[in-house]
């Protein structure tokens, strides 16, 4: 063990624990306090200088009223629903439109493939704001949707405030996270594996069911897990383009916090939302890893 | 190659056409002469002029800048220390520990993120302003850095190392003079990664800005919640105009350098093979 060796994991280790894992101490330890009208809006606050007796004390007035609120007023435990609910069928309609626009792109012509790629990637570093921002004068009730509509001599529509934009924005913005990690399996793949299964007799649609379909899932899985689990605390779709009906987690937590600015409440509405991720988010580590082998 | 269907032209017109109507409409009215944005009125430049004598949009533009500055460059040194420690750096105590806080931010919501380092900021009573928005945007933004870098150390022949350790090198001037050169595309694209979502994001910089500073971000979002204005359609123009250079900029680089390598090795084969010719004849 070489001083080098030490410091070169030592710094950013120490960086990560102190500023990754000690506020989720925090976090942990504010959603067992109770709110208070003070500065911070918290009780009881930890008064080292008092020693083991005020640390025996601190200890002694935490309690899980915060969690029994949680599953009484029917708010919290709607908003997590809901917004599982809408991650869930958000993800399935990018999966549905990514997996096509993948395929499209693994079988276009080789010199086509940077440029294509690149169109994907574009969107993924502009920003996400803007992107979420164009939506609202396309959706809006005077929008460009409904002057086409009205061009056309159809009826316009509402959908702006409504659950329907927030589907579209959530497959607008995470669609680039399907398509990239379904190209990649997809042009690993190699083109004598469905020559192969044609020449033993299936179809060109059996063919794309029985052996391309089974081995691009890594790339489904990865994507699918790529554009539910940040969805599920999505802030930013729901308060621009969701409406009073859209019941969020990432929305509620935002409005406890910044509204309402009852910090043990959000605490502990945090610390639920964690839990409940916690499950997938192993998961898809699980999948990443036995990707790289 | 198998042939191209029109299932896949179809597939490949729907999929751009939905990925890049909303930014062509959204540059086209930004140049709409009327206020009202959905109304086309005529060509005009003046929501140009405007977005450029609003202060406060040049304000949160020059907070924003620095900040993702800063926090690219900690990241992008912390982020790659780690990348190196997690694929060379072999058995250590509290590894998986390690490595679980290193991809953990890639998928944590960002409501969890900004108010967890909000409240840390609160208790250990650190005035909130730009020096706390940098450490929590260096926090997440290491651990992209580090998956690019490490993506990109896995994939490297590992024997050019050892062949400079075993010439006498130093692990740190291996490191300086044989790594660092061969990963240094990955090190600059975990850069520009890196500063581009300091510069786009908006709910950690709410949690960890305080009322002393305000981020680009936080600026249109909070003038966007009152509706579409022209002044934003202009921004976002110029936003996305940058990213596209540098997109387009960085994979014309690339390519250059893959046609550079495809014309050294072509060389270096047409030169073997010379040489075993000449071997031959004498």
């Amino acid at each position: 063990m070489d001083f080098r060796r030490v410091s070169l994991i030592a710094l950013p280790y120490a960086w990560l624990l102190l500023l990754f894992l000690v506020p989720f101490g925090i976090v942990l330890k504010i959603s067992l306090s109770d709110y208070a009208l003070s500065i911070p809006p918290y009780t009881p606050t930890l008064d080292i200088t008092g020693g083991w007796p005020a640390i025996r004390d601190f200890l002694g007035q935490l309690d899980v009223e915060n969690y029994v609120f949680l599953t009484e007023d029917d708010l919290y435990w709607k908003a997590y629903l809901s917004s599982l609910r809408i991650a869930l069928i958000s993800t399935f309609v990018t999966l549905l439109i990514g997996y096509p626009l993948a395929y499209a792109m693994a079988k276009a012509p080789r010199e086509w493939q940077p440029t294509l790629l690149m169109l994907v990637i574009l969107p993924f570093w502009t920003s996400f704001l803007i992107r979420v921002y164009a939506w609202i004068g396309i959706l809006s009730s005077q929008g460009y949707l409904n002057q086409t509509l009205a061009f056309l001599g159809l009826e316009p529509v509402t959908v702006l405030n409504t659950n329907v934009a927030v589907y579209i924005g959530i497959v607008y913005t995470y669609l680039p996270f399907m398509v990239l990690p379904i190209y990649a399996t997809l042009e690993k793949m190699e083109g004598d594996l469905i020559e192969a299964a044609q020449d033993l007799g299936c179809t060109p649609t059996e063919a794309f069911w029985r052996v391309t379909l089974p081995l691009s899932r890594p790339g489904i899985i990865a994507g699918c897990f790529l554009v539910f689990i940040p969805a599920v605390g999505e802030f930013v779709i729901p308060s621009l383009l969701g409406g009073s009906e859209t019941l969020m987690i990432g929305k509620v937590l935002w409005e406890e916090f910044f509204n309402n600015r009852d910090w043990p409440v959000a605490s502990a509405v945090a610390v639920v939302l964690l839990l409940i991720l916690v499950i997938p988010i192993v998961l898809f580590q699980k999948n990443q890893e036995k990707e790289q082998e | 190659m198998s042939r191209f269907t029109w299932f896949n032209a179809t597939a490949l017109t729907f999929g751009f056409a939905f990925l890049y109507l909303p930014m062509v409409i959204l540059i086209v009215y930004s140049f709409n002469e009327s206020r009202l944005v959905t109304v086309w009125a005529g060509f005009s430049t003046k929501w140009y002029g405007e977005l450029f004598r609003n202060e406060q949009f040049l304000d949160a533009a020059w907070v924003t800048l620095r900040v993702a500055f800063f926090s690219a460059t900690i990241a992008t040194v912390l982020g790659t220390m780690a990348a190196y420690v997690l694929v060379r750096g072999g058995r250590f105590f509290g590894r998986t520990l390690f490595s679980g806080m290193i991809y953990a931010p890639l998928v944590m919501p960002e409501v969890i993120t900004g108010l967890s380092l909000l409240l840390l900021f609160i208790s250990i009573n650190l005035d909130r302003g730009i020096f706390t928005i940098i450490l929590a945007h260096t926090t997440f933004c290491m651990a992209y850095v580090s998956v690019v870098v490490s993506s990109r150390l896995v994939s490297f022949d590992r024997s050019v190392e050892e062949a400079a350790l075993d010439l006498g090198a130093t692990p740190f001037d291996a490191f300086r003079s044989v790594t660092l050169p061969i990963i240094m595309p990955a090190v600059v694209s975990g850069w520009l990664l890196g500063f581009t979502l300091s510069l786009d994001d908006l709910v950690i910089a709410s949690f960890t800005a305080g009322p002393a500073a305000t981020t680009l971000p936080i600026q249109i979002f909070s003038s966007v919640r009152l509706g579409v204005s022209p002044e934003i359609n202009a921004l976002s123009t110029i936003l996305i105009g940058i990213v596209a250079l540098g997109v387009v900029t960085a994979s014309l680089i690339s390519k250059r350098n893959l046609v550079r390598q495809a014309r050294d090795a072509r060389r270096a084969i047409q030169a073997g093979a010379e040489d075993a010719r000449e071997a031959r004849a004498t």
